[in-house]
């Protein structure tokens, strides 16, 4: 069959499922005063739309910061005044200052789905396709399949904002990988100007167009790219922020709101070292905030030195991709207040990778769903969460046959394995411990998942299920940073001696 | 084994039916629940506390009673008959499970025709399989997603038995064929369309054991044992089935359960057949008479035929349609092809052409017949059309039209959505999954039919998008529906020739070779 047939099937079938899906319950559906993050995103353009610019991210008497104040960057304020406009256009109800609060109806519903799924369709599907489309080195079958995988990860659909800054995201590094440096610069600014948890992809995109730099020579040609992406990435600064820098005060509170330092190191229960942690210590109790940020600072900036060093040392589009993900998996763990959604930060660039490894990825992907599984089950997305996850389970058991793949080479862990071996001759053991390591974790999150869906949990530990379900979660993470942290670490390959992987 | 692969994707997208909104499908099942649970059978058919009477056979009734045993683990409130239009969410919950589980009869009956598929060339990948392609065909069919999942019926599970049937009688199976048919049919009585079919093939290529050398009929090798086993079989199957209603002196209310003549010629939204085109002719010549003064204005009923109530009613220029002369036309229309299976049998293929003739005929020319019965042609072809470049340009016209003939079913906002992408899928997949099959075969469909289907494109914005939002939707509020059913009664009566011809032709053409 012709490929865009296919890839029309697969688009298809990527938005078929999403819009089902989000006919499911939302987050805070009838659940006042605060409902949740639906009624956040509807505020925020009621807020856009009726105030001027100078309000938005201030507390004042008619924009309560208390209530779902703005906390991401400008970018997202002017999506919500544009889908204001739109909304404007229907029923003028649903953004009427204050009268609109926890407005909630079928139409509305329609609505803001329907806004979620135009801005998937224009920014996050058309990457995903172009960046399947264009892999090197890989048959039809595996590009449209790596293409149905990534849209049928359960992680994306089920947590349904416009992702516009994953798109973005992914589009910088489309445009990356064509060496289209100055392009992919202001695609990644802009997902940064869009949701500031961006940031835990700087580094990577830091780090790998210095190191081009440096490859080109500091004082020639490097330079001259320098100072091109350094302005490239001023201007598109410059240009988002523009309505807020007449004054130095209008900056600082938008930083204030996107940086909240006073929240503590985490809320609620994320898949989090810190969370974890705090079964056995209760770290809040024995340290103060200005240490604990220090703290949190210090471990993050720890674990992701290694790979950033050796990206801007060795730049390779390859070691880049892998550098995302542990980067942004060792802000997940250890930073501060981190959201469980930002998981999501590292799924998208671990999707970039699963025709590689599909094993260690789909693993990963699973896993990731599942560490969101009590803010799901919150959400009333059980079922739809147990469907997805075990669809996409086929899909990717089926498209990359991922139970014969676990060579060591299928594994990328060659390298590591022969410098083991260098110790221990006899050590071959790799592909046995993570294939029966794999088993074991899915078992065990099926377990926990039903768990969490049928029983009650004891009255002296009324929060159970969803801090197993963190811990658990937080154990997966830890191992997959040591694997990705591996994999780059130990990669001796530049972009062009890359072997065929089918 | 390509078959299996797409079964998950099915039950995975069916299940997400439980999250649509249901229709008053719903509520009729749930009323049945309720009679069959409470009341002793006596009172099955006579039961009308809601208006959603009974009216399929004894077996379904008894399905019915089965499935409520189960029921009331999820919600005993959905078993009380005066709980009308209840619907809590452990009741829409278990009634889309039933569907998706019974669905399994209907994976497995797939699994069984893909065996018999005659695939010319074995393709390199999976996807170019003939096998692939049918399990595809038939477990992500768009009609019978929406219908069963969206909507809300059993026809998954009972065209499962049909093809199941099919599949035994490719096997050689015959009687077992027979007996799932007889089952069928005290399941739900519109199999009935098919039962010539079934008839003539049982007769003419089982009771008679042997051909004579040029393929016609031995008079000599009737088999009074097979046509005693295959009596037996029907009349068990009938007993066991309406028995009970007999012995209590009910089947006169049964059959006027099951056969509710009152209804009109057609639905409150014409299904696309030869009486829409019909209707259609009607109301433009009563326009045309009344603009240059044929007619008396005051002779014509006001009633108008679209106006969405389900009544009887006369037509104005052209003569009215009764019941009896549907049945005659529909009789009329089924005979040459029943007549090819008695005089040129070949085999378990030609019964099939047969059935998939005898069903588009009967919804052609039935009574009241529901735009949903098109699948009853539709899944049967399927199973013709990767086989044969020429079946296949059938298929694709037939399906397309036809599929696009359910959209009427789906109105509200949320669904609209879900069946235009549902669509794009089915269509695009079976489009291309075709064509690449018979590359070598050149186009399947010539430029008349093609453009004939790009048309369904700007029909379905002006009917979904435009006309909404004119001043005519107010006074016409019917013309979206006019329009639809009238051009897909084009394609679908354009498809049902074409394939008519082509099985005649053919035994002719085997015929001749026999010669």
């Amino acid at each position: 069959m012709e490929k865009w047939s296919l890839m029309t099937i697969t688009v298809l079938l990527g938005l078929i499922v999403r819009w089902t899906v989000s006919f499911g319950s939302y987050s805070g559906a009838g659940k006042p005063p605060m409902y949740g993050d639906y009624e956040a995103q509807r505020h925020w353009q009621e807020v856009t739309y009726n105030l001027p610019i100078k309000q938005w991210y201030f507390n004042t008497s008619d924009n309560n910061l208390q209530y779902w104040g703005l906390d991401y960057p400008p970018l997202t304020a002017y999506h919500s005044l544009l889908c204001a406009y739109v909304a404007k256009l229907i029923n003028p109800d649903w953004i009427a200052l204050h009268t609109s609060r926890g407005y909630e109806s079928q139409p509305h519903k329609l609505f803001m789905r329907a806004t979620v799924l135009i801005a998937d369709l224009l920014v996050y599907i058309p990457a995903v396709i172009l960046y399947c489309c264009y892999l090197k080195e890989t048959s039809t079958k595996k590009k449209i399949a790596s293409a149905l995988c990534i849209l049928l990860y359960p992680g994306l659909i089920l947590i349904d904002y416009g992702h516009f800054h994953l798109g973005f995201a992914l589009w910088g590094v489309l445009f990356l990988s064509y060496n289209w440096d100055l392009l992919g610069s202001l695609a990644f600014c802009l997902a940064v100007n869009y949701k500031q948890m961006e940031l835990y992809h700087s580094l990577p995109f830091f780090c790998y167009l210095l190191g081009k730099c440096c490859q080109k020579g500091l004082t020639g040609k490097g330079l001259v790219l320098l100072i091109k992406i350094a302005f490239t990435v001023v201007a598109s600064f410059a240009i988002c922020w523009l309505p807020f820098c007449t004054e130095v005060e209008q900056i600082l509170q938008v930083l204030r709101r996107l940086f909240p330092i006073d929240r503590g190191l985490f809320e609620d229960k994320v898949a989090n070292i810190w969370c974890s942690l705090s079964v056995l210590i209760k770290i809040k109790n024995v340290m103060s905030p200005q240490t604990q940020l220090k703290l949190s600072f210090a471990f993050t900036f720890l674990t992701l030195l290694p790979a950033c060093i050796k990206l801007t040392l060795q730049p390779s589009l390859r070691r880049f991709k892998f550098a995302l993900v542990s980067c942004a998996l060792s802000f997940f763990l250890f930073s501060f207040q981190v959201h469980e959604k930002s998981i999501l930060l590292v799924s998208i660039p671990v999707c970039l990778m699963i025709n590689e490894i599909p094993l260690m990825c789909t693993w990963f992907l699973l896993v990731s769903t599942f560490s969101m599984l009590p803010a799901l089950i919150l959400d009333g997305l059980l079922l739809d969460y147990v469907v997805t996850t075990l669809a996409f389970l086929t899909v990717c058991a089926t498209s990359f046959s991922i139970f014969e793949k676990t060579s060591e080479e299928d594994l990328q862990l060659k390298s590591l394995s022969l410098s083991i071996r260098a110790y221990i001759p006899s050590f071959k053991a790799f592909p046995k411990i993570i294939k029966s390591l794999f088993i074991v974790s899915v078992t065990l999150m099926g377990i926990l998942t039903s768990m969490s869906a049928t029983l009650n949990p004891p009255q002296k530990l009324p929060d159970l299920f969803p801090v197993s379900v963190s811990v658990v979660s937080c154990l997966h993470f830890l191992f997959f940073l040591m694997y990705f942290n591996a994999i780059v670490l130990w990669d001796s390959r530049n972009g062009r001696n890359q072997k065929k992987i089918n | 084994m390509g078959g299996n692969c797409s079964a998950p994707f099915g039950t995975g997208e069916a299940s997400f039916g439980v999250r649509q909104c249901h229709s008053t499908d719903f509520e009729v099942h749930r009323n049945w629940l309720a009679i069959t649970h409470n009341l002793p059978v006596s009172q099955w058919y006579y039961e009308a506390t809601s208006e959603w009477t009974l009216d399929y056979p004894p077996f379904f009734a008894w399905f019915e009673y089965a499935l409520s045993h189960v029921a009331k683990y999820f919600d005993q409130e959905m078993l009380v008959i005066q709980n009308l239009n209840y619907s809590s969410q452990a009741t829409v919950f278990f009634q889309r499970l039933s569907v998706i589980f019974t669905d399994i009869l209907f994976v497995y009956a797939a699994h069984e025709c893909c065996k018999y598929v005659n695939g010319k060339r074995p393709g390199k990948e999976l996807l170019e399989k003939p096998m692939f392609v049918l399990a595809v065909l038939l477990l992500w069919n768009f009609g019978l997603l929406i219908v069963d999942h969206i909507h809300f019926q059993y026809n998954g599970f009972l065209f499962g038995l049909m093809l199941l049937s099919v599949a035994r009688l490719f096997q050689k199976r015959h009687l077992e064929g027979a007996l799932l048919f007889a089952v069928l049919l005290h399941f739900k009585h519109i199999y009935i369309y098919v039962a010539p079919a079934y008839c003539v093939y049982l007769l003419r290529s089982y009771c008679f054991t042997a051909n004579r050398a040029d393929g016609s009929l031995k008079w000599s090798s009737f088999s009074f044992l097979r046509i005693t086993s295959l009596g037996l079989i029907v009349c068990l199957v009938s007993a066991l089935s309406l028995g009970p209603f007999a012995v209590l002196g009910q089947l006169p209310q049964v059959i006027s359960r099951l056969f509710p003549f009152k209804r009109g010629l057609c639905h409150a939204y014409w299904a696309p057949n030869f009486w829409a085109l019909y209707n259609a002719v009607d109301k433009t010549l009563a326009v045309v008479g009344i603009k240059y003064k044929f007619l008396d204005p005051e002779k014509i009923p006001k009633a108008s035929m679209t106006g969405g109530l389900v009544q009887e009613f006369q037509h104005t220029v052209l003569p009215s349609v009764t019941p009896l002369a549907t049945l005659i036309c529909t009789f009329i229309s089924i005979l040459p092809s029943v007549f090819c299976l008695w005089f040129k049998p070949q085999g378990p293929r030609g019964f099939l052409q047969c059935l998939i003739l005898c069903a588009l005929s009967s919804f052609m020319f039935g009574w009241h017949v529901h735009e949903k019965a098109i699948l009853l042609a539709i899944l049967p072809l399927s199973l013709l059309s990767v086989e044969s470049p020429k079946r296949a340009g059938i298929y694709l016209i037939l399906t397309t039209t036809g599929h696009f003939a359910l959209f009427p079913l789906l109105f509200t906002p949320p669904e609209i959505t879900t069946k235009i992408l549902l669509m794009l899928l089915f269509t695009v997949y079976s489009f291309s999954s075709l064509r690449a099959l018979f590359r070598k075969e050149g186009p399947l469909l010539n430029w008349l039919e093609t453009i004939y289907l790009i048309e369904l494109v700007p029909l379905e914005i002006f009917c979904e998008i435009v006309f909404p939002l004119t001043p005519w939707n107010l006074k016409f509020p019917f013309i979206p529906l006019l329009l639809t059913s009238v051009y897909c009664a084009l394609g679908i009566t354009y498809a049902w020739l074409k394939l008519y011809v082509s099985v005649l032709t053919e035994s002719v053409t085997v015929r001749q070779k026999a010669e």
